[in-house]
């Protein structure tokens, strides 16, 4: 006990210093192991051949009538999860479309990626955005300020901020799960609420099969016998924020 | 010293009312916007910052060339920078005030905006960047100040200042360096991940803080009576000269490096500032305005008879601050998230309101700006013996 608070303390204090100095240093090395292996590491495979515009809209709608998400018909939208094209997903990785017309325009779903090393959360002046020990990438709607540098930072277009008080955009509202207020950014968080009471997401419920989520680090799981068995894909891997959905192809 | 401030001319007077409505203006915009929130800019879900903080980008670069004053006169003992360098360091005061009101103009939630403090967050760079700025506050209010009141009183200045001002300089540095880093570190960002963004940064802002200070120095001259040194003036249009050509070439490399690799996340935002995307070229005028008025403003200064003649030189002080606000205070921002990162193009234009707060913003500046201005050169007449 006393060695490990030692120990934490220790490696809080080596973590503050190099973190507040050279944090994409330090994190490169982390990264270059790939995901940690340590606790749960909760992941999402799409299955993009099993996905219909139906199943999508399906998804959507769950996840916004639970998460009281509103419904804004311009460019201040604030959506956690749609529908995208391929090429909007993996911009630079679709060919061109002369050659490949298919490919690019066909749609799956879009989200945040939980990212394993998120920009996110590393720009974000007052920790309202943080990663939870099990890799989930959290909001606090009441730490937020606004400043909205954690989408600039994303990679991955998975923030929206609340231009507009979005209660005003809510016909009905889930008194199980908080509205938010005006300036304050949110994004998708993987249905936290859920996963701590065993359950799964909504749009996992909801996707008759055609999404996976289980824990990455579990061999058993059915998350790593998907991905063992299929040719998967992740958004920007270059960029090294390792996300935690998975594409099916 | 402050008693200099409630002194002045009916002319000083109005011009304070003016800017006292113009504040006035900018804080009912800024109400409408407390009220209904950000949605009354022109930002969307893909262009998340906008005017505002394209602002703060380019007063921060206002702020940090005080610098290239301090250095001269403290580090070379450049002497005729000692008369203007008081109204370089009131500059950087009322730049950095500009910033920091910008940056709280920005916010969603500005009420809450001391979380910045109270869960200080050392691996964000915002963290770092409000250390700096209000840093650069503190020691700039401190150092004119103290020097101020040093001349005031007929004696030279006390010596613990001497270790603020050399602070003062790699402090100035630092204030555009972290300022770079906000925007060079994020990845998917392409057109901002540039390693050569910190000293593009600090080449315009040499070039553009001494402009507006030449420019100010005129305003000084005509209205106060006030002649801050013809070698002084001389000096500063040497410094905006290379400094212009210095941020031109940088932006040269950009476009090189983009262009011939010819990488698409590189290249369209170049193409989107320079020839435009498909229905959406709004910029493209600005951007080339800024590069042509950079490149004649530089060509101007360049010779010596046209530094010697104040109309043109004002001139060419003029391009340069155009060019360089263009350049920073519009299409750097706009330009690197246009496309967003999942290469959707989504148009933005600030609105009137948000163009009303801005004008705010500035006005507030130009309060702190002329109320010091006529304290500082208050006492610099009072010693020389000139009657106000
Ligand atoms: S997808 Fe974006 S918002 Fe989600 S964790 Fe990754 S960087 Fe953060
Ligand atoms: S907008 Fe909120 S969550 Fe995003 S970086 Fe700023 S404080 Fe953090």
């Amino acid at each position: 006990m006393k060695s490990n608070r030692r120990q934490f303390l220790a490696t809080l204090g080596i973590t503050a210093l190099g973190w507040s100095l050279f944090p994409n240093l330090l994190k490169a090395a982390e990264a270059t192991s790939g995901h940690s292996l340590k606790g749960k590491r909760w992941a999402m495979v799409i299955d993009t051949k099993k996905l219909t515009v139906e199943i999508m809209e399906k998804c959507i709608r769950a996840c916004n009538k639970a998460h009281n998400i509103p419904h804004i018909p311009d460019k201040k939208e604030v959506k956690w999860i749609w529908i995208e094209t391929f090429h909007h997903l993996f911009p630079g990785q679709m060919g061109d479309k002369t050659h490949v017309s298919e490919y690019p325009e066909k749609k799956s779903l879009c989200l945040c990626n939980h990212c394993e090393n998120p920009p996110c959360v590393r720009v974000c002046p007052t920790k309202a955005t943080f990663q939870r020990e099990d890799g989930i990438v959290m909001m606090d709607f009441h730490r937020c300020i606004g400043c909205r540098y954690c989408m600039a930072a994303c990679p991955f277009g998975s923030r929206s901020f609340n231009f507009y008080d979005p209660r005003k955009f809510l016909k009905e509202e889930n008194p199980n799960f908080p509205t938010r207020t005006k300036g304050v950014v949110e994004k998708c968080l993987f249905c936290y609420e859920r996963i701590d009471e065993g359950k799964k997401p909504y749009c996992v419920e909801a996707a008759e099969g055609a999404i996976y989520f289980g824990d990455l680090n579990d061999p058993h799981s059915e998350v790593r016998k998907v991905l063992a068995e299929r040719y998967a894909i992740t958004r920007k891997p270059e960029l090294g924020t390792f996300p935690c959905v998975y594409y099916l192809i | 010293m402050l008693e200099k401030a409630i002194k002045g001319s009916k002319l000083y007077w109005g011009w304070i009312c003016l800017l006292l409505v113009g504040i006035g203006i900018g804080f009912l915009a800024y109400t409408v916007q407390m009220k209904e929130g950000l949605s009354i800019t022109g930002m969307s879900r893909d262009v998340s910052w906008g005017f505002y903080i394209a602002q703060f980008t380019f007063l921060v670069g206002v702020a940090a060339s005080a610098v290239m004053m301090v250095i001269p006169k403290y580090l070379h003992h450049y002497q005729p920078f000692a008369r203007i360098l008081i109204l370089g360091e009131f500059l950087a005061i009322a730049a950095v005030s500009m910033c920091l009101l910008f940056i709280i103009v920005d916010l969603g939630q500005p009420q809450r905006m001391l979380n910045i403090i109270f869960h200080a967050t050392p691996h964000s760079i915002l963290f770092w960047d409000m250390i700096v700025l209000n840093g650069y506050l503190f020691l700039n209010i401190l150092i004119g100040w103290v020097t101020l009141e040093a001349e005031h009183k007929g004696v030279e200045p006390p010596k613990w200042i001497k270790p603020f001002i050399y602070l003062s300089i790699p402090w100035a540095v630092s204030i555009h360096t972290v300022t770079a880093f906000l925007y060079c570190g994020l990845p998917g960002r392409h057109f901002w991940l540039t390693a050569i963004l910190a000293p593009r940064f600090l080449a315009s802002a040499f070039a553009s803080g001494p402009a507006f200070l030449i420019l100010l120095s005129y305003v000084v001259k005509i209205f106060a009576k006030w002649d801050p040194g013809k070698e002084a003036i001389q000096s500063l249009a040497k410094i905006v000269a290379y400094a212009t050509i210095i941020n031109l070439f940088f932006i040269a490399l950009e476009v090189f490096t983009a262009l011939y690799s010819n990488i698409p996340g590189h290249t369209i935002h170049l193409k989107f500032l320079f020839s435009g995307l498909p229905g959406y070229s709004t910029y493209v005028p600005w951007m080339w305005v800024a590069i042509l008025a950079g490149l004649a403003g530089f060509f101007i200064l360049l010779f010596p008879e046209n530094r010697k003649s104040d109309n043109v030189l004002a001139i060419g002080c003029l391009l340069v601050f155009m060019s360089c606000w263009i350049d920073k205070g519009l299409c750097f921002l706009i330009g690197g998230f246009t496309p967003s990162p999942l290469e959707e193009v989504t148009k933005y234009v600030p609105t009137k309101l948000e163009l009303l707060i801005s004008f705010g913003v500035y006005c507030a500046g130009f309060l702190i700006l002329t109320i010091l201005y006529k304290v500082a050169v208050g006492v610099k007449k009072e010693v020389a013996g000139e009657i106000d």
